[in-house]
């Protein structure tokens, strides 16, 4: 969040954010649950408060004063959140911050390309691909796909398969575990990256950061550490039944950011990863087709690129 | 929510203790268990789910089914895995989400 | 935190039994419970019911009392109301008993977590008033409770079990109505053979129907189109025998086709399970001592495949032998000489299973609902949902939770699990092995944020032996 070309790009997706959903909703029928009314940064200490406030101090001056968020100390921030708990100091409020359903959102997408003449073939293992003439991708079960352009986003399957498109594709998986609680009464208004209320009422905790390979699974420690987290900001989560959890794997990169490549080799291959894509989905519908094409629209994402790994 | 209820204890065997479900007044048999013993006392719904609001009532009698939640101290529990207390206060879970009953 | 050589999760006939033959070998055992008192669902509350209900339970039922009393013997420790929701590393149990979360580690795990009535989704199964009907029996066991005016619904001995039990408590049902038709009937004649070995089952199965005869219980079989009617709660519920429409009018309805293995908890840690096509449901793959691909894990009882409570506690003991051998209680050659009694045994009390299963299929039109019929009760999701998830590409029942929530809420699917992998299967033309089904991840039963917080403190890590 601290690198201002990101900052701006997440900001452009947020600002496009609206405009997707409606245009989503409207043709799907699918409510994706979009809330803009900013989401917080909590803490439990002065110390951590005041360094967080003046790193954003400085993304602020980056930025030219395009960076919206405002400091609560504990009583402002309990007018906002009645349920906060007496431990937490403060937090940073982001308005631009938000919040949407993920599972309505790729039910609409799913819905939509379809609909839009996508064709979209699952239960598919790409085990090759390559550019004898047009791309040519070759599945598990004998299946072969012939394009003009490729798209990598296969999240950590570009770990393989980025190599064989020219690609460096530096990632790696880092497990964050997420908890679920039954679904709730109207307990928390914004939120945080401690605990958000989705629109069907579950309270979502968590997640953690973890490097632990390949490894999704979910600790006894790891679920204690989070509720014990979310107890502290918000004591009546206390009474609130747990009824999920899992261990998701983040794709990440070295500085955590998204890349976005055009192969060298191989040109007409992009590698496409992020791990923030509900975030991004506004801009990667909106902007990144332009990209892809080249248009004259299209977004600079030179930023992003690999080659920010090698001159480093 | 009372209504005439079809069970009944064939050998009643507790003390009957004063539980609260809601805003009734039942004797319940002491130390048996809560679900049984709310559905002789003819309690149904209940419950109103948190996504609909259709009213559920107990389905496994084992804890498995989640269907028989009910609201105790602020927690939602599973009223067939309790057993009677005296002096408990019951009451229907989440009621006020509950939309277009 | 307990330590000990073997955790056993249920105190049903295969874990009680598994206890008391470990124990007897020198190891010592913790036994976790759901429940107030030692019995599993089939000898539920065995310990305290009094002698009306005994008469009306049947010997079959006081036949726990044996095991029950097994428990006590100084190695074994029994946590009733201890709920288990997570197993980590093969060895490590966390569990909550009195609003308190704990732990416990164990050499080994053996799962007794027994069987659940088998999904049966029809239009109305989520009213008030409707409840499978081992949770009419449960209700008996329990708290000796009895339900007047109730129709049973389905196929398979329990239902009749069920029914007379109910006459004999001088609630005797409206009706049976029957899903199983005279051609499942002859199919199942070729295990007839088989079965005759044991002979016992059939001769009860055909008393108990003589029972209801005498008692004039109206039998409605070969029943297809069934629907529960009511708004609030259930009012009536119609059917079709061949061509002609039926409606019963009653305020309870008591759903039964069969049991399933509850494989949450193997399933929770990866345990490889297989399509069983006789027993039409998933079972964990297990040697023949009942261990897991996760060595340390057994499984015994109606959780590795359903048989029965006799079959349940004769593979308890099974297990038990090779635990102990493990553990270096007992040699190999008495491992085996007492297994093989046991096989004996265990190979009789299967024997009329073929014949039952073909017998007593699970109603077609509960494993192929209609598009409204709800499949996950929780999140209220219908079959039409889950097959209009397929035509989005979805392959799987995880899939199906990103698509549309169906076993997401807090039963973690044990009542809409096998009816969204077969509604899959069949959507996609897949087989049911490779369509699979939910991931189970932690926790097992829902667990409050307060008592997972109370365990990040590091008291819980104290030794209890």
């Amino acid at each position: 969040m601290k690198q201002p070309r990101y900052a701006q790009w997440s900001q452009t997706s947020a600002a496009a954010w609206a405009g997707f959903a409606a245009e989503l909703s409207d043709a799907t029928g699918h409510d994706l649950g979009l809330e803009q009314n900013g989401g917080y940064d909590l803490h439990f200490s002065e110390e951590s408060l005041e360094a967080t406030v003046s790193q954003y101090e400085v993304l602020k001056e980056k930025l030219g004063g395009d960076y919206p968020f405002e400091v609560l100390g504990h009583n402002a921030l309990r007018r906002e959140e009645p349920a906060i708990g007496p431990k937490v100091v403060g937090a940073i409020l982001h308005r631009q911050d938000g919040h949407a359903n993920p599972l309505n959102l790729l039910r609409a997408l799913a819905d939509d390309v379809r609909r839009l003449g996508g064709q979209v073939l699952t239960g598919k293992h790409v085990t090759h691909a390559d550019k004898p003439d047009l791309f040519r991708v070759s599945c598990a079960d004998g299946t072969e796909v012939h394009a003009r352009k490729i798209v990598l986003s296969a999240g950590l399957g570009a770990m393989s398969l980025g190599p064989v498109l020219g690609f460096k594709a530096p990632i790696r998986p880092q497990r964050g575990q997420v908890m679920i609680t039954e679904k709730l009464p109207k307990l928390i208004n914004r939120p945080s990256l401690i605990a958000r209320q989705t629109d069907e009422g579950g309270i979502q905790i968590g997640a953690t950061n973890e490097e632990v390979g390949l490894n999704n699974g979910v600790t006894q420690t790891g679920l204690s550490g989070l509720a014990a987290e979310a107890v502290a900001a918000f004591p009546s989560l206390a009474k609130a039944q747990l009824v999920r959890s899992w261990g998701a794997l983040r794709i990440l990169s070295p500085d955590g950011l998204p890349i976005y490549q055009e192969s060298p080799d191989m040109p007409g291959a992009y590698l496409v990863t992020c791990h923030s894509g509900v975030t991004l989905a506004a801009a990667h519908a909106r902007f990144l087709p332009d990209w892809l094409e080249g248009t004259d629209g299209a977004p600079n994402l030179e930023a992003f690129s690999e080659d920010r790994f090698t001159l480093s | 929510m009372k209504t005439d209820s079809p069970f009944r204890e064939i050998d009643p065997q507790s003390d009957h203790v004063l539980v609260r479900f809601e805003e009734e007044d039942l004797m319940l048999p002491l130390g048996e268990n809560l679900a049984g013993a709310l559905l002789v006392a003819g309690v149904m719904p209940f419950r109103h789910t948190p996504v609909s609001g259709a009213p559920r009532g107990p389905f496994c009698m084992m804890g498995a089914c989640y269907d028989c939640l009910v609201l105790i101290d602020g927690m939602t529990v599973q009223a067939c895995m309790l057993q009677v207390a005296e002096g408990m206060k019951v009451g229907m879970p989440s009621a006020d989400r509950v939309h277009d009953v | 935190m307990y330590n000990v050589d073997l955790i056993i999760i249920g105190a049903g006939p295969a874990g009680m039994s598994a206890a008391r033959r470990a124990a007897e070998l020198g190891i010592s055992v913790l036994i976790l419970d759901e429940q107030p008192v030692a019995g599993g669902q089939i000898y539920r509350n065995v310990d305290r019911a009094s002698a009306v209900r005994s008469d009306i339970l049947g010997k079959e039922y006081t036949h726990g009392l044996a095991l029950t009393k097994g428990l006590h013997h100084d190695n074994i420790t029994l946590l009733k109301g201890a709920v288990v929701w997570q197993i980590e590393e093969g060895t490590r149990v966390a569990f909550t008993q009195n609003g308190t979360g704990a732990l416990a580690v164990g050499k080994r795990i053996l799962l007794a977590t027994g069987a659940l009535e088998r999904p049966m989704p029809l239009s109305g199964w989520t009213l008030p008033g409707v409840m499978t009907a081992g949770a009419a029996q449960i209700l008996l066991k329990q708290s000796g409770i009895a339900c007047q005016g109730a129709v049973l619904v389905g196929s398979g001995p329990l239902l009749y079990l069920i029914a007379t039990q109910m006459v004999r408590a001088g609630v005797p049902p409206l009706a049976l109505i029957e899903t199983q038709t005279t051609r499942d009937l002859l199919r199942s004649m070729r295990h007839l053979g088989g079965a005759l070995r044991g002979w016992p089952y059939l001769v009860k199965g055909l008393r108990m129907l003589w029972e209801l005869r005498r008692a004039g219980i109206p039998r409605h079989v070969g029943a297809t189109g069934i629907t529960i009617e009511g708004d609030q709660a259930a009012q009536a519920i119609s059917f079709y025998i061949g061509k002609s429409a039926h409606r019963i009018e009653c305020d309870t309805v008591l759903l039964h086709h069969g049991v399933i293995p509850n494989t949450q908890a193997a399933r929770s840690i990866d345990i490889p399970h297989l399509w069983d096509a006789a027993q039409n449901c998933f079972v964990p793959e297990c040697d023949a001592w009942g261990r897991s691909a996760v060595a340390t894990v057994f499984i015994a009882g109606d959780g590795a495949g359903i048989g029965g409570a006799k079959a349940a506690a004769f593979a308890g003991e099974i297990a038990a032998l090779e635990i102990a051998h493990d553990l270096e209680g007992i040699s190999r050659p008495d491992r085996d000489a007492a297994a093989r009694k046991l096989r004996k045994h265990l190979a009789i009390e299967c024997a009329a299973r073929p014949f039952i299963d073909a017998a007593y299929p699970p109603y077609a039109g509960a494993i192929a609902p209609q598009d409204a019929t709800i499949i996950c009760r929780c999140e209220e999701v219908t079959a039409g949902d889950i097959r209009r998830f397929a035509g989005l590409g979805c392959l799987g029942p995880n899939q199906a939770k990103a698509f549309g929530r169906s076993g997401m809420g807090p039963c973690q699917g044990r009542y809409c699990g096998l009816s969204v992998s077969q509604i899959l299967a069949t959507a996609n033309n897949i087989s049911l092995d490779d369509t699979g089904y939910y991931r189970i991840r932690p926790p097992l039963k829902p667990v409050t944020m307060g008592e997972l917080a109370a365990m990040a403190a590091s008291e819980i890590n104290e030794v209890k032996e």
